[in-house]
């Protein structure tokens, strides 16, 4: 019998635990992996998470005509629905294209959010032997609903384009703004779709509730009206809604025709950083813990 | 005994290692039997100390065997080695490209075709997809499964599964192969055609640990063997001492069972 020891003390480099052929793997102080090594991991196996958002795709039909087809009908029989709802609740005589496009466009990016978190919710805990069996940086299962989200997105933001114009709405180079925006609605869904993730390790009912939660969020948001339309003493919803600022935002220049106010972009650049970091700070402390919960 | 320096040959070493997780009671915690329990203070979380403070070297082209009762912590020691579950003392060094192929098969969605799922496994173990295109054919026919790849998983047979995880992982071209109880898939065959590749790895400078109930198996694959018991490292030797030793602790002596050959 005999357990022979290390000659040398540990020397804990701790950026060596993913990449290049040697890996060490010791306790994590303050529960977090090597940022750098696992960003560095992360963005190596992203092939990964595009391929497992193609099988998600390929799951829902995406890559059938008709497929394809029902995830554009769907969010547009959506809008169709809210537009006759909103119509009736404001009892209002003329039927007003532009909002009828300021809601599509809405819509279409509140369902961005919501499939990634939808999508994403469930990544982790359904990723049951994967996790069990590889090491690999966990969070490219939620980044992954993300893509899905987002090439949902892609063909709904195509219908709208001719409501765009159809509507006489402007069209011009302030329309780029609407990149920088998506690209913070895009960080939030990153961070959303990693949050809900790893609390439905801990919390398995949780997918259950979201659905009541983000239709909620949904009437508390600038979609189905339009935020300058707020009464004063209700401004403070949109304030404390993570995607009030975004979304008039993205209102203000799909549908107004001018550049966002500075305002709105701050707080949406405030919310959606904020979300990213305490998600990911979170998902990564707590990564580690998946393949004994699940 | 031979004791071993960390030296460049040193294909993992595991120092001081203890691996301690919280796992709960609850089949599926929930939100609400979280709220219903606030007032009532129960425990719900247990620790469990799976592995404590094992220290062991493994020199590159060593095919160790790992041996040990239920429950020893064999299948923790060796997630830990291939990175999945963080010691929680001490330190595992590994020296080399590893890949595993522990108890559960390699990652598999049932819902998604073979190919997905080879695909998947493949892109999260890190390979890039030329290599993996380079190497899907060779996992497919090792696994003789050319006519059974586009459809999921679920029809497979446990038998058909357990050999395309085999093939996956062997496949790999890995340093270092991590096989926890897998050797025992498929038909009478199927079985000595794994074997015989093991033989080849084992030949080929690799190192590989091996998790098996087959004493048998770790008799004659193995050139070291160690014994866990209640996650402890009991034993660190030849592999017919370890065995002798560990058959003699079960009192179970070596009989066709036991020795079942792979």
């Amino acid at each position: 019998m005999s357990t022979p020891t290390l000659s040398q003390p540990p020397r804990h480099r701790r950026e060596d635990e993913f990449t290049g052929e040697r890996h060490v793997y010791v306790p994590h102080s303050v529960g977090l992996p090597p940022l750098r090594s696992y960003v560095h991991e992360l963005w190596r196996r992203r092939e990964f998470a595009v391929e497992l958002s193609r099988t998600q795709l390929r799951e829902q039909h995406f890559n059938t005509v008709f497929g394809q087809l029902w995830l554009v009908l769907n969010p547009l029989l959506l809008a169709f629905v809210y537009f006759l709802l909103v119509d009736i609740l404001r009892r209002s005589t003329s039927h007003d294209g532009q909002f009828f496009a300021h809601l599509m466009a809405g819509l279409f990016v509140f369902y961005f959010i919501h499939n990634s978190i939808t999508v994403g919710v469930k990544s982790v805990t359904k990723g049951g032997r994967l996790i069990l069996n590889s090491a690999f940086p966990r969070a490219l299962l939620p980044l992954a609903a993300v893509i899905t989200a987002f090439m949902r997105f892609l063909p709904t933001f195509i219908v709208y384009i001719p409501v765009h114009i159809a509507t006489g709405l402007p069209v011009g180079p302030e329309l780029l703004w609407i990149v920088p925006i998506f690209a913070l609605f895009a960080l939030m869904a990153a961070g959303l779709s990693m949050l809900v993730a790893a609390a439905q390790v801990y919390f398995r009912d949780l997918s259950s509730f979201l659905p009541y939660v983000l239709r909620i969020w949904l009437y508390c948001s600038p979609v189905l009206y339009y935020a300058e339309r707020v009464p004063e003493r209700y401004r403070w919803i949109l304030d404390v809604n993570p995607l009030g600022g975004l979304l008039t935002a993205w209102s203000d220049v799909l549908n107004r025709g001018h550049a966002p106010e500075t305002t709105s972009m701050l707080l949406g650049l405030a919310w959606g950083a904020g979300i990213f970091v305490v998600a990911a700070l979170f998902f990564m402390s707590r990564e580690r813990e998946f393949a004994v919960r699940l | 005994m031979s004791s071993l320096s960390v030296s460049e040959r040193t294909a993992i070493s595991v120092d001081d290692v203890s691996v301690t997780y919280r796992t709960s009671f609850e089949r599926a915690p929930t939100l609400r039997s979280t709220i219903l329990r606030l007032g009532r203070r129960e425990r719900v979380v247990r620790e469990i100390e799976a592995v404590r403070d094992v220290s062991f070297d493994v020199p590159h082209g060593t095919v160790l065997g790992v041996v040990g009762a239920n429950g020893a912590g064999k299948s923790t020691l060796v997630r830990t080695i291939a990175g999945i579950l963080p010691p929680s003392e001490g330190r595992v060094e590994v020296h080399g490209r590893v890949s595993t192929l522990l108890a559960l098969g390699v990652g598999f969605n049932k819902k998604l075709s073979g190919r997905e799922n080879v695909v998947l496994g493949g892109l999260a173990a890190g390979l890039k997809r030329d290599q993996l295109a380079e190497k899907y054919d060779d996992i497919v026919r090792f696994a003789e499964l050319e006519e059974f790849m586009d459809m999921p998983m679920r029809t497979y047979s446990s038998g058909m599964y357990g050999r395309l995880a085999f093939s996956v992982a062997v496949n790999m071209e890995p340093d270092i192969l991590l096989i926890d109880e897998a050797l025992s898939v498929g038909d009478a065959r199927f079985r000595r055609k794994s074997a015989e590749k093991m033989r080849e790895l084992c030949g080929q400078d690799r190192t590989v640990v091996l998790v098996s109930h087959s004493l048998g198996t770790i008799q004659e694959l193995c050139d070291r063997a160690i014994w866990m018991d209640r996650g402890r490292l009991r034993m660190w030797d030849e592999p017919d001492a370890v065995v002798d030793a560990y058959t003699e602790f079960l009192e179970v002596g070596q009989d066709a069972v036991t020795l079942e050959d792979v």
